[in-house]
């Protein structure tokens, strides 16, 4: 039988999703349902003086009006913040409370302070006009880099600091720069970016007042980790009275990790009025609540000797954490970002501080690369800097300070298992041409064009995350995963992942896998996700972890039913146990013709017992039926990486950058399902190319949002971008029994740095902050004609 | 969005006489639905004029294209006798929105709104239209006020827009990278004697800038324009561009143009 991993098998999701039969949240219709539409607050920062439901109670079709007040008499839980951080001086992170719907005060424009439940959606609407509250506007906190100077924010939390934390040793950084030659620095913005997935936010309560069982269907990544949040923390219901589903879910990116306001307020709502309620996010609300990304603002510098060996690393960020901290919110600036600032270089010192800050501003959280991209792009724009004042060509550069050997210690936190980096980047320079830039170069110039060509190199730590590493990194949880395969007794297998497909194709790709494993035609397979009623547990999907980790899962979980059919084979056949190997979906024993399939164990496994000639399968201390779980957790995180060229050319007359080529070279370790890895590459590049030079999230100094729709917003379509050059490198990861690494987040992560370098090489070196628009490259331009002008 | 009464009328009377302070005719709906469902905008009866068959289709003669109003902006730019006439008229119209926008919205309806970025208005400009309303003609000069301002009375409907066929025309447009609606849209057209050079989205409504059309009168060449310092005074400056940088986008795309023709 040939295997499917590694084959362009064509995703089973797509026939359902093309067709139009796919069965999103806001798909579903629950009998005698209800509608519910929420107040937010107009105002950045206020507190609520007054909160009057008189006249909304009147309008028509009102089935209830809930406030603060009520969420908080019947002690429904905030939402939480769910790593904890230590800063430096050893204080734990100050978080303040952040209740579902705000009772005393409101802190970033579309903070819901009401819900309006209505017999239909537009009486929902109607009375929530009518909802009076009287608010006291207060100064409000927008600025990344000034927020520790404004006005506090939330009682007791000084400076508006969570935490001022550390990651490395200052001592002996501060020696390593004593000895440099140079010390090459910069100061840059990580922009703030709004995830945008497909489908809005949306969300449907139910409640069964026999069994007082609360049902939400919700768009979640991680249902699992929302019930137990909702129940842990939100005090909504009992874990075994709240089953949450994810069902199809349009595109996540991090954004649909966390547990929202919506989530609470609905189950808890639901039960309150035991009657069914739906809310679905209109686009305007997606932008003003769901999590923002990014959004660092940074200091670095990079000591080097004189013939380009670098000595020392120092990174001094201020991340804005928005008005809350949530699910991922403190984890993403600390452990996500800090480990990988050094990036794929050898630097013997280095730290990384990060200030985290509140601000009125929506909560920022985990985006798709969360705290790598921003890593990712500090140290690689800072190498292309110290390319240009040494003078050493900037992969040269990059090699001499590339690992000589793997495994590879990281200079603050990860031991890399494997990788090839030089390879990834002779191969990169051969896709990209990169020999012949000059010729280009100097077609570009003649026509009155300026072309730069930009390089990154990148690993990122993913597939989160190993227990023993994040807990022992003060982390209070690890994240491991599950995987149940079920044979039926006429042989076709049902695996349960804990993992979340919101676009990731593991309907397709965890099937490729178990097909593998078991010897089962992949048509037999069905993956089962999203529902907490189907599965044990699990942790979802982000941080590029289903395959490395929940993937994983399944293949142990697999090796277990096929270590218990060898057993059950062994008594059919009256053989040794260790006499039967398994292949191709066959039980053989060895040097006989004896022999039974897969399919044939599990039928006898679900038929145990003694008639007439028929004897039980089943070897003493096995019990019947054919099923196995795998709880799995990592001995270390997974480490892609690669290198990505990216060629501009700018109109100096418009500041037009048109991206001409991008190449990107990868090492995912083994990949499963090429055609997918494709996908996820051009998605991820999508987005960091988005990054780089059109999506930016701004508010005004009032804390009104100012892109709050794509008519101000750039989402990146697809004629912004030339046809990606993608290829790979492959070493196996030597940490998991795949050799897989992971590829949902590289393209986001090596992009905007290898975008930016391109556009900054163009201008003979100098700094325009992301996203590189047509009116700021311009400037760039006419100042790089004064200084031209000058030099002549 | 509030309830609303929805009328589809045959003629230009009976939609003229459902009009009243409170009505909003409705071509494409390209801005009044996202403006209704926004809650910017209410009306208690929408007139739907796109039933009225004398207001669409496209005539051309040889000095003019005359364009019906409820013309949908796919039907003029896959127009083979606009192409013909006017190519630059055509391609406007397939730069503007997107494809369902160009399926839907119109060209009356895009003059009547006269959005301040919009592309229309400065094809009226340069190609010295005339706009045929149920009650009167009105030159395109007189026609667009300020921003969305026209010369129209409550109740006055656009029937068709006639274009004047230049020797020569070129529309170069640098978009608003998020909403593409222009920044800066320039329409030169060089007519016998004189040229125009329509400018959208710099100011708050539409114009012809003298200097320019002055200086191509003369000589019909991007190098009599290059480096003209435009004032940039009364300019409109937001997130997506500076006053500073809209003036010498004018110029920028006024050179483009010139060399198109």
């Amino acid at each position: 039988m040939a295997s499917l991993v590694g084959s362009r098998v064509e995703r089973k999701e797509d026939k359902r999703f093309l067709t139009g039969k796919g069965r999103y949240t806001a798909d579903i219709n629950l009998a005698n349902q209800t509608y519910a539409i929420f107040v937010r607050s107009p105002h950045a920062r206020a507190s609520i003086k007054k909160l009057n439901i008189d006249k909304a109670l009147k309008s028509s079709g009102i089935v209830s009006i809930l406030t603060g007040k009520e969420i908080a008499d019947d002690k429904i839980g905030g939402l939480i913040a769910g790593w904890a951080i230590r800063s430096e001086d050893g204080t734990e992170m100050k978080c303040p409370g952040n209740p579902p719907l705000a009772k005393d005060n409101v802190n970033f424009v579309g903070d819901p302070v009401a819900v309006v439940i209505a017999e239909s959606l537009a009486e929902a609407k109607e009375a929530a006009e009518k909802v009076e509250v009287d608010y006291k506007v207060l100064k409000a906190v927008t600025s990344t880099a000034d927020a520790m100077n404004g006005d506090t924010i939330h009682e007791g939390i000084d400076k508006n600091l969570c935490f001022d934390w550390l990651l490395g040793d200052r001592q002996k950084v501060k020696e390593a720069f004593d000895k440099a030659d140079k010390v090459i620095s910069i100061d840059i913005i990580n922009n703030r970016l709004i995830p945008n997935a497909m489908e809005p936010r949306a969300c449907v309560a139910d409640y069964n007042a026999a069994s007082e069982e609360i049902t939400l269907y919700t768009t979640s990544q991680n249902p699992h980790l929302s019930r137990l949040i909702m129940s842990a923390f939100g005090n909504v219901a009992p874990e075994h009275k709240l089953r949450v589903v994810a069902p199809d879910v349009g595109g996540g990116f991090g954004s649909k990790i966390n547990v929202y306001n919506e989530d609470i307020v609905c189950s808890w709502a639901a039960k309150k009025i035991n009657r069914a309620i739906k809310w679905v996010a209109e686009r305007s609300e997606s932008f003003l609540t769901d999590i923002h990304g990014r959004d660092h603002v940074t200091h670095a510098e990079l000591a080097v000797t004189k013939d380009g060996k670098f000595l020392g690393f120092k990174n001094e960020t201020i991340a804005n954490l928005g008005a809350y901290a949530r699910v991922f919110g403190t984890v993403t600036p600390t452990y996500l970002f800090g480990p990988c600032a050094t990036g794929v270089y050898e630097i013997p010192a280095a730290y990384t501080n990060v200030k985290a800050v509140y601000t009125n501003t929506a909560p920022v959280d985990a985006y798709r690369g969360a705290g790598r991209p921003e890593a990712t792009y500090t140290i690689e724009r800072l190498v292309e800097k110290a390319s240009m004042e040494l003078g050493i060509d900037k992969t040269e550069l990059r090699i001499k300070n590339f690992p000589t050997a793997f495994p590879f210690k990281q200079t603050l936190v990860h031991t890399v298992d494997s990788g090839d980096y030089v390879a990834g980047m002779e191969k990169a320079k051969q896709m990209a041409d990169y020999k012949g830039f000059e010729a280009r170069r100097k077609e570009s110039e003649a026509k009155g064009k300026l072309r730069g060509i930009g390089v990154t190199s990148y690993f990122e730590a993913c597939g989160i995350a190993p227990s023993a590493a994040v807990m022992s990194l003060g982390c209070g949880v690890g994240l491991w995963e599950s995987a149940e395969v079920r044979f039926n007794p006429t042989g076709q297998v049902t695996v349960y992942t804990g993992s979340h497909s919101h676009g990731q194709s593991h309907q397709t790709t965890f099937a490729q896998i178990a097909a593998d494993e078991l010897g089962v035609p992949i048509e037999n397979i069905d993956i089962v996700h999203g529902d907490t009623d189907k599965g044990t547990f699990g942790m979802g999907t982000y941080g590029s972890r289903s395959l490395a980790v929940g993937g994983i899962a399944i293949v142990n979980a697999c090796k277990k039913i096929v270590e218990k059919g060898k057993r059950v084979t062994a008594k059919m056949l009256e053989a040794n146990p260790e006499d039967v190997e398994f292949k191709d979906g066959e039980f053989i024993v060895s040097k006989s013709n004896k022999k039974k399939t897969i399919g044939e164990v599990a039928f006898a496994c679900y038929l145990p017992g003694v008639r007439d000639e028929m004897k039980s399968p089943l070897p003493e201390g096995d019990e019947p039926g054919l099923k196995e779980t795998s709880f799995y957790d990592p001995s270390n995180f997974s480490f892609p990486a690669g290198t990505h060229i990216a060629e501009v050319e700018i109109d100096p007359e418009t500041g037009h950058v048109k991206l001409e080529k991008y190449t990107a070279c990868d090492d995912f370790g083994r990949i499963i399902n090429p055609m997918v890895v494709e996908g996820q590459v051009h998605g991820g590049l999508a987005q960091g190319i988005g990054q780089a030079l059109y999506e930016n999230a701004e508010y005004d100094e009032t804390g009104q949002l100012m892109t709050g729709s794509y008519m101000d917003y750039t989402m990146p379509r697809a004629d912004n971008f030339p046809e990606f050059n993608i290829g790979y490198t492959c070493t196996h990861a030597t940490t998991n029994p795949l050799g897989v690494k992971g590829c949902g987040e590289a393209g986001a992560i090596a992009a905007p740095p290898t975008v930016m370098n391109a556009v900054i090489d163009a201008l003979g070196g100098q700094e325009v902050t992301m996203p590189a628009t047509a009116e700021k490259v311009w400037k760039a331009c006419k100042n790089l004609k004064k200084s031209n002008a000058k030099a002549a | 969005m509030k309830d609303f009464n929805y009328h589809s009328v045959k003629d230009s009377k009976e939609a003229s006489k459902l009009a009243s302070s409170s009505s909003a005719f409705l071509a494409g709906g390209m801005t009044t639905i996202p403006s209704m469902k926004l809650g910017l905008a209410t009306y208690k009866d929408l007139i739907d004029i796109k039933n009225i068959k004398k207001l669409s289709g496209i005539k051309v003669s040889g000095k003019s294209v005359t364009i019906g109003a409820a013309t949908k902006h796919v039907e003029v730019s896959n127009s083979k006798d606009v192409k013909k006439a006017i190519p630059s008229l055509s391609s406007l119209a397939e730069g503007i929105g997107d494809p369902q926008v160009r399926n839907r919205g119109t060209i009356g309806g895009s003059i009547a709104n006269n959005d301040p970025s919009a592309d229309y208005p400065s094809a009226c400009i340069a190609l010295n239209a005339t706009i045929h309303t149920n009650e009167r003609k009105i030159e395109a000069s007189k026609f667009f006020k300020g921003m969305f301002e026209t010369a129209l009375k409550k109740g006055e409907l656009i029937e068709a827009i006639e274009f004047q066929i230049p020797e020569k025309s070129s529309y170069q447009k640098h978009p608003n990278p998020a909403s593409r609606y222009a920044i800066v849209g320039v329409y030169v057209a060089k007519h016998k004697g004189d040229v125009n050079v329509a400018v959208t989205g710099a100011k708050s409504c539409v114009y012809n800038d003298k200097e320019m059309s002055k200086a191509l009168s003369g000589n019909f060449s991007s190098s009599s324009i290059d480096g003209m310092d435009l004032d940039s005074s009364e300019m409109n400056s937001d997130m997506h561009a500076s006053a500073e940088f809209r003036a010498s986008l004018v110029v920028t795309q006024a050179k483009k143009a010139v060399d198109a023709c």
